[in-house]
This record gives C-alpha cells, sequence and structure tokens, in this order.
C-alpha cells in the first residue's frame, strides 16, 4: 500500500447521472454517482452488466452519443476544470492524454488493419508533439508493459498476438502519453486466469513506478481484494456502498454487496452450491 | 473404475494439425493440438478439464463428438469405439453427447426464434415427432433451465448473457443426452450469473442422470463441480486426480501455477 494521499483529490465526480433516451422512454443509466480519486490511489468499481459501472467511466471524458440521446448531468473536476463543461477539441486532448482507456476486449478496440507499433506512434504524436524521436518512444513503451521482443511486435498487426499481448499492447498505448489516471473498464474479463494475474501484476507494478491512479472496473471482487485501496459498488445504476476494500472485504452494510462476494466460487471451499445474488438478496432485506 | 462404470473412455488421443510448409525447411511439422492423452468419464460424474489457451482442452472436447479431426487413439463410448465412425454412422452418438459451447452469443443463430433453435435438433434425431409435439418438448426445455414458455417466440438478441447460456443448455437437453461436453459454459458469464448456471448445471445433473465433461480454465470453478480434474498444458494432461488431492498436493509446476492464478480473499 501507498503512503497516505495528499488531501485533495486528482479527480473529483459530483452528481453525474447519466440518461439515455430512445423514442419516448428515458433510461438513467448512472444516477447522481459521487466519488473521488487521489493521487496514485487504485480506486475498484464493482457491479454486474447494466449496473452503470462503464457508463459512468466513460461519462467522465463524455465518450458516449451526443445529446439528445444520451444526457450527462453533474461534474467532473480534474485539475480545477469541469471536463463536462470543455469543448469538444479542448476534451479530446484529455481522452488518452490525462485520463487513458483500457476496455475489455484488447481484440476489438485495437485497429485490425494497422500495426501496432502505428497505433501507438499516432497516440504519442497525438498527445505529446514534443517527442521527436518516435520509434524509440514506442520501443520504450512496449518495453514497459514487459513485452520482450519490442522490435518484432511493433510491425505485428492485432490478429498475431494472444489475447494477453494484445491487452499489453493496449496498456502501452494507453500508457505512452503518460495519463495521470488510467481507466480500466474489465481488462481482464477475456483472459485467462493466469494471464489475467499477469496483468494484474503488470498494472501494479506501474502503478506503484508513475504514481498513477487507477479507476479499475469489474464484476469480480476477487481481483479487487488484492489490487484495489478503495471499492464502490454500484447497483442499478447508483453507488450502494463505497469503503477502503479491507473494510468492504470483512464487513458489508449493503445486501447486494454481501451477493457479490458470497457468489465467487473459493478454492478448497466445495460448498454444495454456489450463491446466487435473488437467493442473497431474497434473505436479507 | 471398473468398464462399466465408464460412460466414456478416451485412449492415446490425437489431434495433430499439418503445420504450414516453411519456404526454408520445406517439410511442415505438424501441430500437436493433443498428443497421446487417455481417460476416463464415470458415469453420473463430472470430469473437469483445466488448462490455459491453447492447451488443448477444447480440442479435446470437440474430438470426441467429431467437431476436430482425431489423428490417433480410441474413443470408447460404452464400449464401441465412436472414433472411428463415420460422420454417418456417428449420428446416434452425437445423440447420446451434446456440448455447450462458451459464447452464447455466437453459438445461437441470430435470425432463429427459440423455437427453432430448440426444435432443431428434434427433428434430426426425433424424426418420428409431430409439430405439436416438439412445441411441448420446447416448453418443457425451457422449463427445465427454468426461463418462461413465452420466450419460444423470441430471438436470441432479446436475452441477457445468461439466458442465452440457459438456452444453449435447453437445446443440448433437446435429444436427451447421456454425456454433455461443457466448453467453458461459464467463462463469458458475470460471477452472479456464474452462479447462477453452475447451480442449474448441478440441479440438471442430479435430476437428469447426465455425465459432463467441464472444460474451463478457471481452477475455482472447476474445482467446485469436478469429482475428478485433469489438468492439462501443451496438448498433454500433466496431472489429474481427485479436487483434494489437486489442491492439497499439486505435483506439476504448471498446476501450481493455475493454483496461485486464483484470487484468493
Amino acid at each position: 500500500m501507498l503512503p497516505p494521499m495528499s488531501a485533495e483529490p486528482l479527480l473529483k465526480v459530483q452528481d453525474l447521472s447519466v440518461t439515455f433516451r430512445t423514442g419516448d422512454s428515458a433510461t438513467v443509466a448512472a444516477q447522481e454517482v459521487t466519488f473521488s480519486i487521489a493521487a496514485g490511489e487504485v480506486l475498484a468499481v464493482v457491479g454486474e452488466s447494466g449496473s452503470g459501472k462503464s457508463v459512468s467511466a466513460l461519462a467522465l471524458t463524455r465518450l458516449l452519443p451526443p445529446a439528445p440521446t444520451c444526457t450527462v448531468t453533474g461534474s467532473v473536476m480534474l485539475g480545477g476544470v469541469d471536463l463536462l463543461k470543455l469543448p469538444d477539441d479542448k476534451l479530446a486532448k484529455v481522452r488518452g492524454g490525462a485520463i487513458a482507456y483500457i476496455f475489455q476486449e484488447p481484440g476489438t478496440s485495437l485497429n485490425p488493419v494497422y500495426t501496432i507499433g502505428f497505433q501507438i506512434g499516432e497516440a504519442i504524436s497525438l498527445h505529446r508533439p514534443e517527442v521527436t524521436d518516435i520509434k524509440s518512444a514506442i520501443q520504450r513503451a512496449l518495453q514497459e508493459v514487459r513485452i520482450t521482443e519490442p522490435e518484432r511486435v511493433a510491425n505485428q498487426y492485432p490478429h498475431e498476438l494472444s489475447g494477453g499481448m494484445q491487452q499489453r499492447a493496449m496498456i502501452a498505448m494507453a500508457l505512452a502519453c503518460n495519463p495521470k489516471i488510467l481507466v480500466a473498464d474489465e481488462p481482464t474479463t477475456a483472459l485467462d486466469v493466469t494471464i489475467q494475474k499477469e496483468i494484474m501484476d503488470l498494472l501494479a507494478r506501474l502503478r506503484r513506478e508513475r504514481g498513477m491512479s487507477i479507476l479499475l472496473i469489474t464484476h469480480n471482487f476477487g481481483i479487487v481484494a488484492n489490487f484495489a485501496d478503495q471499492v464502490q459498488v454500484m447497483w442499478k445504476g447508483r453507488i450502494v456502498e463505497h469503503g477502503p476494500v479491507s473494510e468492504i472485504m470483512r464487513t458489508q452494510a449493503h445486501p447486494y454487496t454481501r451477493a457479490l462476494i458470497a457468489c465467487i466460487p473459493r478454492l478448497g471451499q466445495r460448498r454444495r452450491r454456489l450463491t446466487t445474488l435473488t437467493e442473497e438478496l431474497k434473505v436479507s432485506p | 473404475m471398473s468398464n462399466a462404470a465408464n460412460l466414456l473412455e478416451v485412449r492415446g488421443l490425437s489431434v495433430h494439425y499439418p503445420g504450414r510448409a516453411n519456404w526454408f525447411f520445406q517439410k511442415a511439422i505438424p501441430k500437436k493440438a493433443v498428443d497421446d492423452i487417455s481417460f476416463v468419464v464415470p458415469k453420473g460424474k463430472t470430469v473437469g478439464l483445466v488448462g490455459e489457451s491453447g492447451s488443448g482442452k477444447t480440442t479435446t472436447g470437440r474430438a470426441i463428438v467429431k467437431l476436430a479431426p482425431l489423428t490417433v487413439g480410441q474413443i470408447i463410448y460404452q464400449g464401441t469405439d465412436i472414433g472411428s465412425l463415420s460422420n454417418a454412422e456417428f449420428l446416434p452418438w452425437r445423440k447420446k453427447i451434446q456440448m455447450i459451447f462458451q459464447d452464447p452469443y455466437n453459438s445461437l443463430n441470430p435470425r432463429a426464434d427459440i423455437l427453432s433453435i430448440l426444435s432443431e435438433p428434434l427433428e434430426i434425431h426425433f424424426p418420428q415427432m409431430t409439430r405439436n409435439d416438439r412445441a411441448e418438448r420446447c416448453v418443457e426445455l425451457l422449463r427445465c433451465v427454468q426461463l418462461p414458455a413465452e420466450h419460444l417466440r423470441r430471438h436470441p438478441h432479446e436475452f441477457s448473457g445468461g439466458q442465452r447460456q440457459r438456452i444453449g443448455i435447453a437445446r443440448a437437453l433437446a435429444v436427451q443426452p447421456e454425456l454433455i461436453i461443457c466448453d467453458e459454459p461459464v467463462s463469458a458469464l458475470d460471477v452472479s450469473v456464474q452462479a447462477e448456471v453452475v447451480n442449474l448445471l448441478q440441479d440438471l445433473q442430479e435430476q437428469l442422470g447426465l455425465t459432463y465433461l467441464f472444460i474451463a480454465h478457471d481452477l475455482a470453478v472447476v474445482e467446485h463441480v469436478s469429482d475428478h480434474i485433469l489438468v492439462m498444458s501443451k496438448g498433454q494432461i500433466v496431472e489429474q486426480g481427485s479436487p483434494a488431492e489437486i489442491l492439497g498436493n499439486p505435483q506439476e509446476a504448471y498446476t501450481k501455477t493455475l493454483l496461485a492464478a486464483v484470487p484468493r480473499f
């Protein structure tokens, strides 16, 4: 764990709400989401599919359809600036610059027709125009995510890499622009458990070395326990519980949090049945 | 284990794919996806097959139902070597051995409604059934997987991942199989939905006396469902034993790596 953080948070999100409109109906995907992340902190957002966790992370830099289809209200303060009030061209600098994203399926987020090196170089030239030797910057980015043959990988296309290597390349691309905050949206869900461990270990090391903040979005409490400092649980678009990981793993105030932890099979436990959310939520008020 | 108790016996199974001929070396080196493996699946039990991507576990499952070409070896199902049968001869066995696939998004025909998805295997394996018989059976199948009957007219895109996997299970159950090969049935699902599907599979096993070959990369899930675990790496079975043995006293470095990768909390 890192030493205590400074009092002023790096990112402050206040009353963030996201509403989607289709025809006459409106769906509130996230409602009054309020949280903050300190520099170097890892905040995990846990919830099921449809709980609003990804949508609120995408809303931070308005990576959502434009109004009137989708309206985002509230404020997202980063370094004294409200990102939601920024014009599009300024916001584009923040996306991938101060706040970088990695997504669940590296195979679909990489462009299949360009090499890995080209795609990383594109991000660097866009966000760090001062860099003159882009080629060596690409090599360094790939080395940092422990890709052993950066020259070879830089010339390869996404389909030539395994899922784990693709995710490493995505991380390299995200980190090439020295972001302050990395939003990792289910970074290991599509990967094998052994690769999952490698990627989580890699993220933990990069966070330690760079003092970078991470917003980790996941449905699995298992990977939260050993990785995050703070955790918040989302259910039906709202944050139902938040606090330090060690506390929440020990005692859960909300039945939904309890259910999310209880439904994970654990080694050596050999229960007859797994706990399901419906059962767990039925027994507790 | 006596022979009669074994529903399936795999002896010396290998699946080799031709490698690409190298311009320089000329001769192609075959890719050994599965390399000389043997195991048994006792009736009414669950055998877990665990390993990472590329270890050959999916190919093993597919070779049993002739979805992957068998190079050498025997697949003995209740005394008959089904590995050597032609596709036409294999048809009656395909009814007994069904498969559930990993990705419920890609394994259901998006243009077909649930009624026709569930009816299709019935038309092939039970040609004597009338249209009404089939519709009745489909309603019963949906009840088995705890989905309401009015879903029959809907299409796959109207369902969530967990519901789609239930439909995949219903389709496998349609022809009253004895053995179901579950290829990563829960790894694409949320943990909460995963728990529901795992419980459903265990309930069905109890009610219908099913036998499972349960393929997955997550050792925690495999340990939960299995009576016997096979650990596969690079096309070979490197270790096998009861869940307690594998967990309590893993012999192989690879098994230890798999165990270490499971998050503990």
